[in-house]
């Protein structure tokens, strides 16, 4: 059989093919994104779609399951929150189809902001957990994914972590098994989850999850792997490999790939059969806590710890006590922060918000959450998809109690934020009569995540032309007067601002120019360059934070290479010192 | 375990670490090895600092690997060369690139870019120092310096059974093949290989 190195994504797209899948949505966000980028190339047999927002994506994959297709959606951690409240409900009332849930988590937070242990959504809503431990697992446990969740009739969390996600391995392929739809029958009881309804079915709840612990004492999923009795380890996902790695070759493992229910009565046989059992798990005591509540004795996280990502030589030092061999260098390297590209449409905008000291910018989940970095630093808040909005609603009404009427709240997020969950925020400021200007950065694209299609860009995620919904066509519709402009002309978005401050309506900015990346976008016609005699050394165009700028024997220097002409900092620069070259 | 290697790819997010990977993977699994890879998307990409990790041997468990395990290290830059050094085995490789970008915090004079990487690194650890930017500039082309660099580094991974021209050949696209080839062999020759 074929055998290809596929991310852990890959492999769960071609898991989903395999099994027979027929319903993939999500809303893209690393480290998930990839999965339905990858569905979507089996567009023959597997409908993929990029839906507005997580819970969206949740409810269509469920729908289909409802129907009796086998469906997935997918999302990072934080999606699942958004996606909380139907997945609580769909484990009352249960499937049809095999249905999954992809959470993505991302310990160490590489493009996240936080590091919520995902593992227990699937203990709080009473639905299991699988979690694989590299890309073939990640392949082979949606087909075992589906067939738990018809044979016990609920949602199945599939846990992934980035370093599952994100890491590639070799798999196996196999061949696609068609998944019948049988003929629809509306199920009221099952269904519609009515209070009275919902109370007959949560003692089925309980049964399957107590007939699913039984099924994971004796499933493909979890693996007793004996080498000897001294040392025994339970461990599950990228942490079982990193244990392999560090432990001596006589430890026996316990390798879980059905972390909830945890198998109890496997566990305590496999606790029986060695003498010091440790668990191995990346971020909180899930499984941990669970084994010492049911009276096991385990050593777990007092040694490895309940931050960031764990590896092997991590779990050398802190469980087997060794310390690597290392050298040190006389020299440190000094941080390299991740900032908005060069000829970043968002720059603009925040170059010209943060000359105001009294605008107050509260900020979203997006490349444009890079407007917080030096020298712009022109953000105050950032806290989920869709609260830049919100958020600056709420200090809006603090600012009005504390009579302070210095400060001018600009609400600010992307296209695709707007439609995952802005759209409510923008009602709820026009509706109690927020002093808020809700600012929508239109690059026409998803684009932190690597340029998903949304219901702004004109595609579809199976590369259809679809509707392309305007910004200020629904702001309008709201109530709002909107005013879009080109962010990256300096002296049109300072004007912008100042007139919709000074709007007696409620005022919107919608600025508009695509991602400088998107490969829709005109290419560069243009490179700027610095004039060394009239350059005199001012950093006013060090200011604007681009990369391709940057300072050396007392002149400004552009970086040809990384130069794509935008000329923000040439608009700067008050001695025009830099020009433009064509290319 | 005990014959798995480990290679960390150190620059800064757009500068092509990738196709170094899927060079050396591509690489390596035809010649029969467990081989995992690992990298990070997303926010870090966006001009910071980024490392990817290519492993490979009989049976490899860990994608990732800790402080004190890489055999070789190729860095895309000299300051992402000292930034990781602590990731390489007392023993281990470095190829850098005679490259310096600046970051967002030394282009604004926030801080210093720091002096003398590529002597820390040669002070300590076997070092090829290759203009692999220069030598793709040369070339025509600045973006093949990943490749210049593959070049530079092939004969040290101990995998003589392995044609990594014919690996360039397959890997990289159509059009840029004969740049490609060109840039690989540069690379070769500027590590004494050729």
């Amino acid at each position: 059989m074929e055998q290809q190195l596929l991310s852990g994504n890959e492999a769960i797209a071609r898991g989903a093919y395999e099994a027979g899948v027929q319903v993939c949505a999500a809303y893209p966000g690393t480290p998930s994104t990839e999965i339905l980028e990858n569905t979507a190339l089996y567009k023959d047999d597997i409908y993929s779609e990029w839906a507005p927002n997580e819970k969206v994506a949740t409810e269509v994959a469920y729908g289909a399951a409802v129907a009796g297709a086998r469906s997935l959606c997918a999302m990072k951690m934080v999606g699942l929150n958004v996606a909380a409240d139907p997945f609580f409900t769909a484990a009352y009332m249960g499937v049809k189809g095999g249905y999954i849930v992809v959470t993505a988590d991302d310990p160490s937070m590489h493009s996240s902001q936080n590091e919520q242990d995902n593992r227990y959504y699937a203990r709080a809503a009473k639905v299991a957990c699988i979690e694989p431990a590299d890309s073939q697992e990640c392949k082979d446990f949606v087909k075992y994914a589906c067939e738990i969740s018809e044979k016990f009739d609920m949602p199945v969390l599939f846990r992934t972590t980035t370093r599952i996600s994100h890491s590639k391995s070799l798999v196996t392929f196999g061949e696609r098994e068609e998944h019948e739809i049988t003929p629809y029958a509306r199920d009221i009881k099952k269904y519609v989850c009515a209070p009275a309804n919902a109370y007959q079915n949560h003692p089925k709840v309980e049964r399957n999850l107590a007939e699913l612990e039984k099924y994971g004492c004796d499933c493909p999923l979890n693996k007793v792997e004996m080498n000897g009795t001294k040392i025994g380890v339970i461990s599950a996902s990228v942490a079982y490999q990193y244990a392999k790695e560090a432990f001596p070759e006589d430890t026996s493992f316990l390798k879980l790939g059905l972390t909830w229910p945890l198998p109890m009565d496997l566990i305590r046989d496999f606790a029986s059969k060695v003498e010091r059992l440790y668990v191995i798990e990346e971020l909180e005591p899930f499984m941990e806590d669970a084994i010492k509540a049911a009276g096991i004795d385990c050593i777990g996280k007092e040694l490895t710890g309940k931050m960031y990502e764990l590896n092997p030589q991590l779990i050398s030092e802190r469980v087997l006590g060794i310390q690597p061999e290392t050298k040190e260098v006389s020299v440190k390297a000094v941080s390299r922060p991740p900032a908005l590209c060069p000829g970043c449409p968002h720059r603009g905008f925040f170059y010209t918000l943060s000359k105001d000291k009294n605008n107050v910018v509260t900020g979203d989940i997006g490349c444009y959450t890079l407007g917080m970095a030096p020298p712009l630093s022109c953000m105050d808040t950032c806290v989920d998809m869709g609260a830049g909005f919100t958020v600056g609603m709420g200090m809006s009404k603090a600012f009005d109690i504390a009579g302070d009427d210095s400060k001018q709240i600009f609400g600010v997020m992307g296209d695709s934020t707007f439609f995952h969950s802005g759209m409510t925020g923008a009602a709820e400021i026009i509706y109690n009569k927020g002093k808020v200007i809700p600012v929508i950065l239109d690059n026409r694209i998803t684009g932190m995540t690597g340029h998903q299609e949304n219901p702004g860009s004109g595609y579809t995620l199976m590369g259809e032309e679809g509707v392309r919904l305007m910004p200020e066509k629904i702001m309008e519709a709201y109530g709002y007067k909107p005013f879009v402009v080109d962010p990256q002309d300096l002296d049109a978005m300072a004007k912008t601002v100042e007139e919709a401050k000074a709007c007696e309506e409620p005022a919107c900015i919608i600025t508009r120019r695509p991602c400088v990346l998107l490969k829709r976008a005109p290419k560069p016609t243009q490179k700027c360059v610095v004039n060394t005699d009239t350059c005199k050394g001012c950093k006013k165009c060090l200011g604007v934070g681009c990369p391709a700028v940057a300072f050396h024997d007392g002149k400004a220097e552009i970086d040809p290479t990384q130069c794509i002409g935008c000329t923000v900092c040439a608009q700067v620069c008050p001695f025009k010192a830099i020009e433009t070259q064509e290319l | 375990m005990s014959n798995v290697k480990s290679i960390l790819i150190s620059g800064v997010g757009g500068q092509g670490a990738i196709l170094i990977s899927r060079l050396l993977t591509g690489g390596l699994i035809k010649a029969g090895y467990d081989v995992k890879q690992s990298e990070v998307h997303g926010m870090a990409q966006r001009g910071g600092s980024v490392t990817t990790q290519v492993r490979w041997g009989d049976k490899v468990y860990g994608p990732v690997f800790g402080k004190g395990q890489a055999d070789i290290m190729i860095a895309l830059e000299q300051m992402e060369a000292v930034r990781y050094a602590d990731f390489l085995k007392p023993d281990g490789v470095a190829v850098i690139n005679d490259y310096k970008r600046d970051s967002m915090t030394t282009a604004s004079g926030l801080e210093e870019y720091p002096e003398g990487c590529v002597e820390a690194m040669q002070e300590k650890f076997e070092t090829i120092v290759v203009d692999a930017d220069g030598i793709a500039r040369e070339l025509g082309n600045a973006k093949c310096m990943n490749v210049v660099l593959f070049g530079a580094i092939c004969d040290k991974l101990g995998e003589d059974g392995i044609d990594w021209e014919e690996i360039v050949k397959e890997t990289v696209p159509a059009k840029a093949l004969e740049l490609n080839i060109k840039a690989f062999h540069a690379g070769r020759a500027a590590a004494g290989m050729e």
